[in-house]
C-alpha cells in the first residue's frame, strides 16, 4: 500500500514525539501513549456522526457561506453555531489532500478508506488542544502532601483521569465527534479562571458557545462565577451584590456552579459532566465520591452507543480499566479519610456488572429479544439514572453543607 | 502486592491494544485460491474435527497435503481440534469438510481472533505477570512498568492478532518453563517447555539451555546422589510428557515417522523468502542454494549453528544460574535464528521472549533488540495491510520503554553489562574506554537506518529490474543488527563472572 507524504508527516511529527519522551516527561508520555491509542481505534465502527462531518466538510468547502444554514441535499443538515462552520471549513483545507470526493456534497454517505483515515486523524489532532488544557489544569492543582510516589500525585491522576478518559475515547475515537477539542477549550477557560486570569477565561468560553450551542448550559455558573468573583469581588464596596447572592455556592469556586448547572440541566452524555468533576475530585475526599459515582454511572450509560460485537471486548476492557484506575487511585490518594463508598453505593456500582451481562450476554439469547428489543436500553437508562440523580443530590448537598474554602486557596 | 490495580490496568491495557490490532487485516485475507495462515488455522479445524486422528498428517483425498497441511505436532492439532467443537456449536459451516475453504465472514474472524485471546489470557499473559512479580531487587513500580513493556512488545501481537499465529501459546508454555525451572520448580518446568515444544517444533531453539541448565543443576546436586535422582525425574517427566502427546500416533510406526516428516521438512530448503539470517543474507552475494549440495547446505548449517551456540550452554552448564539461564536462551535461539535450516522470520519472537525477559537488566540493549525484531518482519506485516498497527504499536513500546527505564541514561559500560569485558581487553589496550559511545553511535545509525527504509518500502516503488529490493536490503540490515546482538550477547555470557558484578542473590 503506497501511502502518502501526508500520512508520512503525521506519523514523523508522532515519533520525533516519541523520541522526546525519552527525556522522562510522564506527562508527555501519557498523552503520547492514549494518542496511538487512538490511532489503534481508527478501524473501529463509527455512526452516522462520520456521515454528518463528512457532510458538513463537504457543505462548507463547495458552497458560499450564504447557502451553508440553507444547504439540505443531506438529512444531516448543519446545525452547530457559526464557529464549529468555521472550523469545519478550515478542515476541508486539509481534507482535500487526502481525497477531494469526500468534498462533494452529492457523495452521500462516502466513506472511502482516505476519508475515514483523514476524518479519525482529524479527531486526534485535535485533541491536542484538549492535551494543552489538562496541562494547564494540571498547574493549577497541587498536593497538600509532597508526594514522592509519581503515580500517587494529584496531577498524575488528574491527568490519566482527563487524558484517558473512557466516555471521551468512546464517543470522539470510536462513535465520532468532536468533543474532545471542546471540552480542551472549556477546561482552558476554567483553567483561566483559576489562574485568576477571568477576562481570558470569559472570553474562552465565549468562543466556545459559538462552537457548540449546548455549553449554555453551563452558562449561568460561569455569569454568576464572574459576576461574583470579577465583577462584585468582597474587596470592592458593593454591598448590594453580596446580598444578591447571599447562598450560592461560589465559594468553592467555579467548578461546583458548572457542575451544578450542568447537572441541572440532566445532559444527556452524563459522563461528560463528569470531566468538570474531575478537577474537583483530585482536592477532596467527599467530592472524589461523587465524581466515581457519576463517571462510572455515566461511562456505563454510553455502552448502548457500541453496540457493534468488535467493540464489545473494546467497550468492557476500556470500561473496567478506567473504573479500576480510577476507583483504586483515589482510594489511594484518600486512604487516610473515611471510605469513599457506602454499602449502597457500593452495591449500586458492583451491579453494573451483573446488568451488562443480563443485556448483552444473556438477553440477546432469551425469546423476549424479538417481543421487547428495548428492554436492554430501557433497564441501561432507568439504571444509570439513578445513579446520577444521585450524584446531582449528594453534590449539592455537600456544597451547601461543607464549610467554605477560603479564596487563597485556589493560587 | 501492593499496587496490584496498577498491575489489572497493565493487563487491561495489553488486552485492549490486542484486541484493536486484531481489528485490522490477517494473512492471506481475501486472496484466493491459498489464502494465508488464517487459513491454514481454520483448515486445521476443519481436518482435526472431520477426519480420524490417523489421517491428520497423511495426504489423502479428503486431505490435501499440498493446502495448508499439518506442519506443526499434536498438541496444535488437538487445540485446533477444541477450537473446532466450539465452531461447530456456533456454526458448523465454518468448518465443514471441503466446503468451507477459503469460508471468510465478519462473524468468522471474530470467533477466531476470541480463541487467540483467549489463549493468551489463559497462558501466555499470567506467564508475564507471575514473572514480573518474580523479579528480585526492584520496586513494585519497575515490575509494573517491566509487565507494560513486555506486553506491549510489537512483534508478538502484530503477528498473533494481526498476521494471525498463536505462538502466545507456545512461547507462554516456554515462559512457564522457564519460570519452573528458575523457581527450582524443575518438574513442573520440565513439563511445561515439553508442552511448549509439543506445541511448535520451533521451541527446539531453546530446548539446549534447558538441557544444559537442568544437567548443570544435576551435576551440582552430585551426580551420584541427587543429582541422579533429579536426572531420572527429569528424564522420566520428558518421556511421559512426550509419550502423552504422541500416544495416538504410537500406534504404527509410520504414523510416527509421517509426523516428523512435516515437522522437519529437510527436503525444503536452506531458507524460503527473505528471512533475517545469514543464508538469506549472503546469498544476495553468493547463490549458495545453488552452489552447495543440499546435503552439503545441512551439515554446514548444523556446524554453524553448533559452534556459535557451544560456548554458552557449556558455560551454562558449568555454573547453571537462572541469570546465566536466560541469557543463554538469548543467545542460543539466536544462533538457531541466524545459522539454521529453514528459518522463517517468525521464528525471530523465539529470540524475543528471552530478551523480553532480560528487559529489566539491560533496558538499553534489549529494547534495541526487540525494534530490530518487529522491524525484521516489516515485509511481512506490510503484505498484510498492517502498516499503521505496526507503526503505533512499535512507537507504543518504544515509549513505555524509555520511560520506565529511562534507557538512555543506562548506557554505562556498567549498566550494559559490559564491564568485565572492557576490563580485560583494558589489560592489553589500555585506552579501550569507548565501547558505550560505539554502541550508542551504532544505536543511533540503526534506528535512523529503520526508520528510513520503512519510509522507502512504504513511500516508493522498487525499481523494475529489483522488485525484492526493499525486502532483502531490510533483512540484510536486521541481519547485521543481529550478528551484532549475537556478539554482544555471548560476551556477557562469557565475561559474566561471580565476582566482577556487584552481587545479585541467586534464586
Amino acid at each position: 500500500m503506497r501511502i502518502k507524504w501526508v500520512e508520512c508527516a503525521a506519523l514523523s511529527v508522532m515519533a520525533a514525539l516519541s523520541v522526546m519522551t525519552g527525556g522522562g516527561s510522564w506527562f508527555l508520555a501519557l498523552a503520547l501513549g492514549v494518542t496511538l491509542l487512538k490511532c489503534l481505534l481508527i478501524p473501529t465502527y463509527h455512526s452516522t456522526d462520520f456521515e454528518v462531518h463528512r457532510n458538513w466538510l463537504a457543505i462548507t468547502h463547495s458552497l458560499p457561506i450564504s447557502q451553508w444554514y440553507y444547504e439540505a441535499t443531506s438529512e444531516w443538515t448543519l446545525d452547530y453555531p457559526p464557529f464549529f462552520a468555521w472550523f469545519e471549513y478550515a478542515l476541508s483545507h486539509v481534507a482535500k489532500y487526502f481525497d477531494q470526493e469526500m468534498l462533494n456534497v452529492h457523495n452521500l454517505n462516502y466513506s472511502s478508506s482516505r476519508t475515514l483515515l483523514f476524518q479519525r486523524f482529524s479527531v486526534i489532532f485535535t485533541d491536542a488542544l484538549f492535551v494543552y488544557a489538562v496541562h494547564e489544569c494540571c498547574k493549577c492543582v497541587d498536593g497538600k502532601k509532597a508526594c514522592k510516589e509519581l503515580t500517587e500525585k494529584p496531577k498524575f491522576i488528574l491527568s490519566v483521569l482527563l487524558l484517558w478518559n473512557f466516555g471521551l475515547l468512546i464517543v470522539d475515537h470510536i462513535h465520532f465527534q468532536y468533543n474532545g477539542f471542546l471540552f480542551g477549550l472549556m477546561l482552558l477557560s476554567i483553567a483561566r479562571l483559576f489562574q485568576k486570569r477571568h477576562m481570558e477565561g470569559a472570553f474562552l468560553f465565549a468562543v466556545l458557545l459559538h462552537f457548540k450551542h449546548i455549553y449554555l448550559y453551563v452558562a449561568p455558573a460561569y455569569g454568576i462565577y464572574l459576576l461574583r468573583s470579577y465583577c462584585f469581588t468582597a474587596n470592592k464596596p458593593e454591598p448590594a451584590a453580596s446580598s444578591l447572592f447571599p447562598t450560592l455556592p461560589f465559594q468553592e469556586g467555579p467548578l461546583s456552579c458548572i457542575l451544578g448547572s450542568k447537572l441541572l440541566g440532566f445532559v444527556q452524555c452524563f459522563g461528560q459532566s463528569a470531566l468538570r468533576h474531575r478537577l474537583l475530585s483530585v482536592g477532596k475526599a467527599g467530592d472524589a465520591s461523587i465524581f466515581l459515582i457519576l463517571t462510572t454511572t455515566g461511562h456505563y450509560s454510553l455502552f448502548p452507543l457500541l453496540f457493534t460485537a468488535p467493540e464489545l471486548p473494546i467497550k468492557i476492557l476500556l470500561m473496567l480499566l478506567f473504573t479500576i484506575y480510577s476507583i483504586s487511585s483515589l482510594k489511594t490518594l484518600f486512604r487516610k479519610e473515611k471510605p469513599l463508598f457506602n454499602w449502597m453505593e457500593t452495591f449500586y456500582l458492583l451491579g453494573l456488572g451483573p446488568l451488562e451481562v443480563f443485556c448483552e450476554f444473556v438477553f440477546p439469547f432469551t425469546s423476549w429479544k424479538l417481543k421487547y428489543p428495548f428492554i436492554p436500553l430501557l433497564l441501561t437508562s432507568v439504571y444509570c439514572a439513578v445513579g446520577i440523580t444521585y450524584a446531582w443530590f449528594k453534590l449539592y448537598v455537600s456544597v451547601f453543607t461543607d464549610p467554605p474554602v477560603g479564596k487563597t486557596k485556589k493560587q | 502486592m501492593e499496587k496490584w490495580y496498577l498491575m489489572t490496568a497493565v493487563v487491561l491495557l495489553g488486552l485492549t491494544v490486542r484486541w484493536t490490532v486484531s481489528l485490522n487485516s490477517y494473512s492471506g485475507a481475501g486472496k484466493p485460491p491459498m489464502f494465508g495462515d488464517y487459513e491454514a488455522q481454520r483448515h486445521w479445524q476443519e481436518i482435526t474435527f472431520n477426519l480420524p486422528i490417523k489421517q491428520w498428517y497423511f495426504n489423502s483425498s479428503d486431505n490435501n497435503l499440498q493446502y495448508w497441511g499439518l506442519d506443526y505436532p499434536p498438541l496444535t492439532a488437538y487445540h485446533s481440534l477444541l477450537c473446532a467443537y466450539v465452531a461447530q456449536f456456533i456454526n458448523p459451516d465454518w468448518i465443514a469438510l471441503h466446503s468451507s475453504r477459503g469460508y471468510e465472514s465478519q462473524a468468522h474472524k471474530l470467533f477466531m481472533r476470541a480463541t487467540v485471546l483467549i489463549a493468551d489470557l489463559l497462558i501466555y499473559i499470567p506467564a508475564v505477570v507471575l514473572h514480573c512479580c518474580c523479579l528480585k531487587e526492584i520496586s513494585t513500580k519497575k515490575k509494573i512498568a517491566n509487565a507494560l513493556c513486555i506486553l506491549l512488545y510489537p512483534g508478538l501481537i502484530l503477528i498473533d492478532y494481526g498476521h494471525f499465529q498463536y505462538n502466545s501459546v507456545s512461547l507462554g508454555l516456554a515462559l512457564w518453563g522457564v519460570l519452573g525451572v528458575s523457581c527450582d520448580w524443575d518438574l513442573l518446568g520440565s513439563l511445561a517447555f515439553c508442552l511448549a515444544v509439543n506445541y511448535k517444533q520451533m521451541e527446539l531453539y531453546h530446548s539446549l539451555p534447558f538441557f544444559g541448565f537442568l544437567l548443570g543443576k544435576c551435576f551440582k546436586k552430585g551426580l551420584k546422589g541427587k543429582g541422579f535422582v533429579l536426572f531420572v525425574k527429569l528424564a522420566g517427566t520428558v518421556v511421559a510428557s512426550f509419550t502423552l502427546c504422541w500416544l495416538p500416533f504410537f500406534t504404527e510406526r509410520a504414523q510416527a515417522l509421517q509426523v516428523l516428516r512435516r515437522l522437519f521438512p529437510v527436503d525444503r530448503g536452506l531458507f524460503e523468502d527473505k528471512v533475517a539470517n545469514i543464508w538469506c543474507s549472503v546469498s544476495v552475494f553468493l547463490k549458495i542454494k545453488d552452489i552447495l549440495p543440499h546435503h552439503v547446505q545441512i551439515i554446514v548449517s548444523f556446524c554453524l549453528t553448533l559452534l556459535s551456540l557451544l560456548p554458552a550452554c557449556v558455560k551454562l552448564t558449568l555454573q547453571p544460574s537462572p541469570k546465566a539461564f536466560r541469557f543463554t536462551l538469548v543467545s542460543c535461539a539466536l544462533s538457531f535464528f541466524l545459522f539454521s535450516f529453514q528459518v522463517h522470520e517468525k521464528s525471530i519472537l523465539l529470540v524475543s521472549l528471552p530478551v523480553c525477559l532480560v528487559l529489566s537488566e539491560i533496558p538499553f540493549m534489549s529494547t534495541w533488540f526487540l525494534l530490530v525484531s518487529t522491524f525484521s518482519m516489516l515485509p511481512l506485516l506490510l503484505k498484510d495491510d498492517l502498516l499503521m498497527p505496526s507503526v503505533v504499536t512499535t512507537m507504543a513500546f518504544f515509549i513505555a520503554c524509555a520511560t520506565s527505564f529511562s534507557i538512555f541514561e543506562k548506557t554505562s559500560e556498567e549498566e550494559l553489562r559490559l564491564k568485565s569485558f572492557s576490563v580485560s581487553v583494558r589489560k592489553h589496550l589500555p585506552r579501550f574506554t569507548f565501547l558505550p559511545r560505539i554502541i550508542q553511535h551504532l544505536f543511533i545509525i540503526s534506528v535512523i537506518t529503520m526508520v528510513l527504509l520503512t519510509l522507502m518500502t512504504v513511500t516508493l516503488d522498487p525499481p523494475q529490474k529489483l522488485p525484492d529490493l526493499f525486502s532483502v536490503l531490510v533483512s540484510s540490515v536486521s541481519c547485521l543488527n543481529f550478528l551484532f546482538f549475537l556478539v554482544y550477547f555471548n560476551i556477557i555470557i562469557m565475561w559474566d563472572s561471580k565476582d566482577g558484578r556487584n552481587q545479585k542473590k541467586i534464586h
